[in-house]
């Protein structure tokens, strides 16, 4: 009974809970159809849906429509997702299984450049992809996470190959495969799911990566779906009604990844990350 | 860190316990392999973060606009920046007023609410997600967007205090709110943190909970001496890493703000992005980004140090308190 009781309050504080913090999401979805002099009122839902705003705003500039600016994104998501995930995998095998002289201080040196604030290598960086005339291109975006994808996915990748039992790989060694064969056919086919949370991952943040994005590409005809938006806000009359409307639609491909790998992303890092 | 650090530890007793002759040798064949395998991220190392590093180091001595070779002055940008820069004094302590307040906010708000998803309920899944869905999309342009409309003048957030009576203010274009309101969007993504929360309280054994009941010890009580203690190397993570995130905001104020009303929430991100990237100002900008890095690089310090007096290893064997 007492137990009954308890598990009723619990619902009923995570259920208020969670609609706190969904609320400024279900209002965002009700003032995306909303007419400009609605806006401000604390309706949720308008009178008259304006479904138009979707269409205009789809149209906003007058060159280009988002679908350019979200084919560019998916595109640049291509290259990061692939190279994140195949140089990840390779790294972490590195420093999960293999031993090599001066291991361990490589991996403290890894660790360290996750608290390295970006804003030390961001001026050399700029200065070197101007250089070489890659400002305005896709690559200052993609290429870095062809190097092992971010210190961050290694990490996670390392603790989860340490998970794999050993005994694998010496039965491998056994049958005469190399550490190229055990990485092949052993460690990478059970790495998946963790590759999977990584991929996700890779998606979802450079999705959101607005620096590198403001800071790299400058012609309309190259914008991301976020440098759109930034454009939309930065007009001197902003249709809000279609700035959110867009706006909502920009979150949707990292919405839709979530919810197909919803088990993944909250029990990933919980199973994966912190294995200590 | 440290967890990195345990792990490392246990595979290394992992290896000690093969043959010493057939180790041996595999090591020697892993040589070159281990090279080859950590090829790709060594490469970018040198490349993209430790060239970047010294030469950002050079440049801050320099004076550099990209269009010319950069000219060397001393120490004339850090004198500049500490004598005669008072937007430099304003966005430090910006930055540091928003570290102060959203880093523990942070922290509070994501453990209470992992503590309140850590049961087995049914339907829990759902919660689960419904509170880390903010987090999901919260560092986007797009929750930009919809930030600065609901707590603009006429915006959603001051109908809803009308409704109570209370005439809101222009959230965002009060120098007096502006900070306070991004400091609430970014705690209202605690998400990750929160998750990293979850993670270790699912470590914490539960005969802990039972026996520490069977001695007569109340919620409070296993609260302060069991999950706290047992959760502190996770608290220590999420400290520290959120004191270098923090740091480091830039997107919410470069869209939501723009670093106003009268630079209240110039955020030193912010700062060094425009010196560097509108200004072309490349030394001045590498000189902010030393001293940033200092900063940030003295509180991991001090958050090292202090961390033996509260943060608990199981494998000390309980020594610290």
């Amino acid at each position: 009974m007492n137990t009954l009781r308890s598990n009723l309050t619990s619902h009923f504080s995570l259920s208020a809970f969670s609609f706190i913090m969904l609320y400024p999401v279900i209002w965002w979805v009700g003032a995306s159809l909303k007419k400009a002099e609605e806006l401000s009122l604390p309706t949720i839902w308008p009178k008259t849906p304006m479904w138009e705003n979707y269409s205009n705003g789809w149209h906003f500039s007058a060159d280009y429509t988002f679908a350019h600016f979200f084919g560019n994104t998916l595109l640049m998501e291509l290259g990061n997702v692939l190279g994140g995930v195949a140089t990840a995998a390779i790294v972490a095998y590195g420093f999960g299984r293999l031993n090599f002289k001066l291991r361990g201080f490589w991996f403290s040196i890894l660790l360290l450049t996750m608290m390295l604030p970006g804003q030390v290598t961001v001026v050399p960086q700029y200065i070197l992809f101007n250089k070489l005339g890659f400002v305005d291109s896709y690559v200052p975006l993609v290429l870095p996470h062809f190097f092992g994808g971010g210190a961050f996915f290694i990490f996670l990748l390392v603790q989860f190959i340490r998970s794999i039992p050993r005994d694998l790989d010496e039965a491998a060694t056994i049958d005469g495969a190399s550490v190229y064969g055990i990485f092949w056919r052993v460690v990478l086919p059970l790495l998946k799911p963790a590759l999977v949370t990584v991929g996700i991952f890779t998606f979802i943040w450079s999705w959101d990566d607005f620096f590198a994005q403001v800071l790299y590409l400058s012609s309309v005809d190259k914008f991301t779906v976020g440098l759109a938006l930034r454009m939309f806000i930065d007009q001197f009359d902003i249709q809000w009604g279609q700035l959110l409307a867009m706006s909502l639609l920009s979150i949707l491909p990292s919405v839709l990844i979530f919810f197909l790998a919803q088990k993944h992303f909250v029990e990933g890092i919980a199973t994966t990350g912190l294995k200590g | 860190m440290t967890i990195g650090v345990i792990a490392d530890s246990k595979t290394r007793t992992q290896t000690k316990s093969m043959p010493v002759k057939e180790k041996s040798k595999r090591i020697s064949g892993q040589q070159l392999a281990g090279y080859i395998f950590i090829s790709p991220w060594l490469l970018g190392f040198l490349l993209l973060t430790l060239w970047p590093i010294a030469q950002s180091f050079y440049l801050s001595f320099t004076e550099y606009s990209l269009l010319e070779d950069p000219v060397w002055t001393g120490t004339d940008n850090y004198v500049n920046i500490f004598t005669d820069d008072a937007t430099f004094t304003k966005s430090l302590s910006v930055t540091f007023m928003f570290v102060l307040f959203s880093v523990p906010l942070k922290l509070f708000f994501s453990l209470m609410v992992a503590i309140a998803l850590n049961k087995n309920i049914k339907g829990m899944n759902l919660y689960r997600t419904a509170i880390y869905f903010p987090s999901l999309i919260g560092g986007s342009i797009a929750v930009a967007a919809l930030w600065r409309n609901m707590f603009g003048l006429d915006g959603y957030v001051n109908q809803v205090l009308a409704w109570f009576g209370i005439e809101g203010v222009g959230w965002i274009s009060n120098p007096d709110t502006s900070l306070g309101t991004l400091i609430l969007l970014n705690t209202w993504q605690f998400g990750s943190t929160m998750v990293i929360f979850l993670a270790g309280l699912k470590q914490v054994p539960q005969e802990l909970y039972e026996s520490a009941s069977v001695d007569g010890a109340g919620k409070v009580r296993k609260f302060i001496s069991i999950t706290l203690p047992m959760l502190s190397p996770v608290m220590f993570f999420n400290l520290v890493l959120g004191i270098i995130g923090s740091f480091q905001t830039f997107t919410s104020a470069f869209i939501i703000t723009k670093g106003g009303p009268i630079n209240s929430t110039y955020m030193y991100a912010m700062f060094l992005y425009e010196k560097a990237f509108k200004h072309y100002q490349m030394g001045y900008a590498s000189a902010l980004a030393w001293i940033l890095l200092s900063i940030v690089a003295l509180l991991t310090l001090i958050n090292f140090a202090a961390s033996r007096y509260w943060v608990f290893y199981e494998s000390d064997g309980g020594k610290t308190k």
